[in-house]
């Protein structure tokens, strides 16, 4: 896996091998070396073109000339000025942080958070994980609500997840989503729970009878927090799916599970720009603790394939 | 080492000379990154191009996709392998993959397909791990009449599976479906233990598993290569199934993961219920590729 991250840095340095500033010419290819990497991380490559363009304008406009007296250390090549634009520009993208989660006033009702995404993103466990952080890390008292009556043990899996954190549950067996969701706001009063969590079940963005379900689901409970769960393993198509997710329920931030395997995770720029919805979490485990709030430093240099090198280059 | 060099160069490089409009450029590379052939395999197939069709050929769209649809379609059948489930009795499948890939539903639609072909089948439950996950497949076995093997609570992975393979020779059964826990490819304690599933497998049933089947996720993009290359190298994959393309997701991954492995493509799952599984076909799964 190092391997993989340190080969884009490494290609993209050794472009300007030798030379003393970024020209026209040696950018070039440097900027093809990117292209690639963003494919590869999987970036909509649509994307991946645009944001050529931009690094092309920042660097040309702003040609930098490497103070090396002879005999002096030169500290900053041009490959390293090169890929600090490259990550700056990526990290705007990604930013700006805003993990926030809207609170609803207390004397009107409990907090309400919907997590919505397709098939196996990680919903069910973001729940459990979310709900384990607020309870712990905000003092709340999170009620979870079952609304996937489809697939098989939904609801056993979220009441096992419950039950690990002593959390309560509302679901019923065979119930309609909507009225689930709509009955637990009662349930939570009654508990005296003032965050409500609901793990809808997993769709495609072209499951309109679905779709429909989620947009009831909002009318009838208005959530403050929509999140689009996505796994950091998904291709091209999130464009697809975090537009159409976003233009049915206008959703406030998205989800990045399965960040602990090897996925660059390129689609969060993607979601990023189609959606304008800022990252909120990221997933890093199975286990209810394997929640963090996310930070766009990171994320940019395992996009671009460049590792940890930024540190290295803290003196710019 | 001319791998490397941006697709758009390498394309304009390759038409030079002969016109190609640059809307043309644009579509191919749009459609072929579309369906997630990743950079890699796109480059491969210009190449292809470059190499495979002569100036006046290279001017006409219709001929050049011909063209690309045939190299991706050959390169899929050069995989074919049938699955010869009357070689061995009971027949052992292992199926294994990322979390959330599709396992368990695969398995439970893969069972009804097999039932009414008149194997006598057995599901084993082998995801200990995940919360609700016996659970789940208990419900599939439910649903398709057909029996379940469980372990105790928190028992060991590898021996519900030497159990469940023991309880399929002595019961008679014809095929015995495995299900294993979720794991990332990078995980090598949980890439370990798999491995030892494989093993004890063995030790249950002389030459099981007979067949150990990748499950792939359609809207993975490329790190379903390193899925693939992983899980190959802890228990040797012997064939792949690719889910959830009932969506807009393409799935177009494989080819790259056909050039790696010699796995053949298996089954597809196209939505949730029992009835949503097909046989692959490479030709098919091409047209859609492009549509
Ligand atoms: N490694 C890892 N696995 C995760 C993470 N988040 C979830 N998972 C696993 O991914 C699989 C699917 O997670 P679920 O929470 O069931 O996903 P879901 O979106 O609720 O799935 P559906 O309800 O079927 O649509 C499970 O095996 C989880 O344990 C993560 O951040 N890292
Ligand atoms: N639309 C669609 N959904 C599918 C398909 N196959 C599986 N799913 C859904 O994807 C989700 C995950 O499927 P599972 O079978 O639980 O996946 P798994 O690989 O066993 O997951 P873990 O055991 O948690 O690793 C469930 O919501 C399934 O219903 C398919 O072909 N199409
Ligand atoms: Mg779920
Ligand atoms: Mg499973």
């Amino acid at each position: 896996m190092f391997d993989v991250v340190a080969k884009g840095f490494r290609d993209v340095r050794n472009r300007f091998e030798g030379k003393r500033e970024i020209t026209e010419e040696n950018i070039d290819g440097a900027l093809k070396d990117i292209r690639m990497a963003m494919l590869e991380a999987d970036v909509n490559f649509r994307i991946a073109k645009g944001f050529i363009e931009r690094v092309k304008e920042t660097a040309l406009g702003e040609i930098v000339r490497v103070k090396a007296k002879a005999g002096e250390k030169v500290e900053v090549t041009p490959g390293d000025h090169f890929i600090r634009i490259c990550h700056d520009e990526l990290e705007k993208l990604l930013g700006p942080v805003d993990t926030s989660i809207m609170y609803s006033n207390p004397r009107l009702g409990p907090t309400k958070i919907m997590m919505v995404g397709l098939q196996g993103s990680g919903k069910t466990t973001t729940t459990g994980k979310l709900a384990k952080y607020l309870k712990e890390r905000e003092g709340k008292k999170p009620l979870l609500v079952g609304a996937d009556v489809y697939r098989p043990a939904a609801i056993e899996q979220l009441r096992v997840l419950a039950k690990r954190i002593d959390v309560p549950v509302h679901a019923r067996e065979g119930g309609d989503p909507v009225e689930v969701c709509r009955e637990s706001l009662k349930i939570a009063e009654e508990k005296g729970c003032d965050v409500i969590l609901f793990d809808t079940a997993g769709r495609l963005a072209v499951d309109d009878v679905l779709m429909d379900e989620l947009e009831m689901i909002v009318q009838q409970t208005k959530p403050e927090n929509i999140f689009l769960v996505a796994d950091a393993m998904i291709g091209q198509d999130a464009v697809n799916t975090a537009k159409e997710f976003n233009a049915r329920l206008e959703v406030d931030g998205f989800i990045m599970t399965k960040l602990d395997g090897d996925a660059r995770g390129g689609a969060a720029l993607s979601i990023k720009e189609v959606t304008g919805k800022p990252i909120k979490f990221i997933g890093l485990g199975e286990d209810l603790d394997a929640l963090e709030e996310f930070r766009p430093e990171g994320l940019a240099n395992r996009i671009l394939g460049f590792g940890d090198v930024m540190g290295l280059m803290d003196r710019f | 080492a001319k791998t490397r060099g941006g697709f758009i160069g390498r394309l304009s490089g390759l038409f030079s000379g002969e016109q190609l409009p640059a809307d043309m450029v644009d579509e191919v590379e749009e459609i072929l990154f579309t369906a997630d052939i990743g950079p890699r395999v796109a480059q491969a197939i210009m190449n292809a191009v470059e190499k495979g069709l002569s100036g006046d050929e290279k001017q006409d769209p219709a001929r050049i996709w011909g063209f690309i649809r045939e190299y991706c379609s050959d390169l899929l059948k050069s995989h074919e392998a049938p699955l010869l489930l009357d070689d061995h009795k009971p027949f052992v499948m292992l199926v294994v993959g990322v979390n959330g890939a599709g396992k368990t539903t695969t398995i439970g639609k893969l069972a009804s397909k097999l039932t009414a072909q008149g194997k006598k089948v057995l599901l084993v439950a082998g995801d200990t791990y995940r919360a609700g996950a016996v659970d789940q497949l208990a419900v599939w076995a439910d649903r398709t009449h057909i029996p379940i093997h469980q372990g105790d609570d928190d028992a060991d992975p590898s021996s519900v599976l030497f159990s469940g393979i023991e309880r399929g020779v002595e019961e008679d059964f014809d095929v015995v479906i495995c299900d294993t826990s979720g794991r990332l490819q990078t995980n090598v304690n949980l890439m370990d233990e798999l491995a030892k599933m494989a093993r004890v497998a063995g030790k249950a049933l002389d030459g099981a598993p007979h067949e150990t089947m990748l499950v792939l996720d359609a809207n993975t993009g490329q790190n379903a290569i390193l899925q693939a290359q992983k899980f190959n190298e802890a228990v040797e994959i012997t064939g792949i199934s690719l889910t959830k393309l009932d969506g807009t997701a393409r799935g177009g991954v494989i080819l790259g993961i056909c050039d790696q492995l010699e796995a053949p493509m298996r089954y597809i799952g196209i939505g949730e219920s029992v009835e949503d599984l097909r046989a692959f076909e490479a030709d098919d799964f091409v047209d859609a590729l492009f549509m």
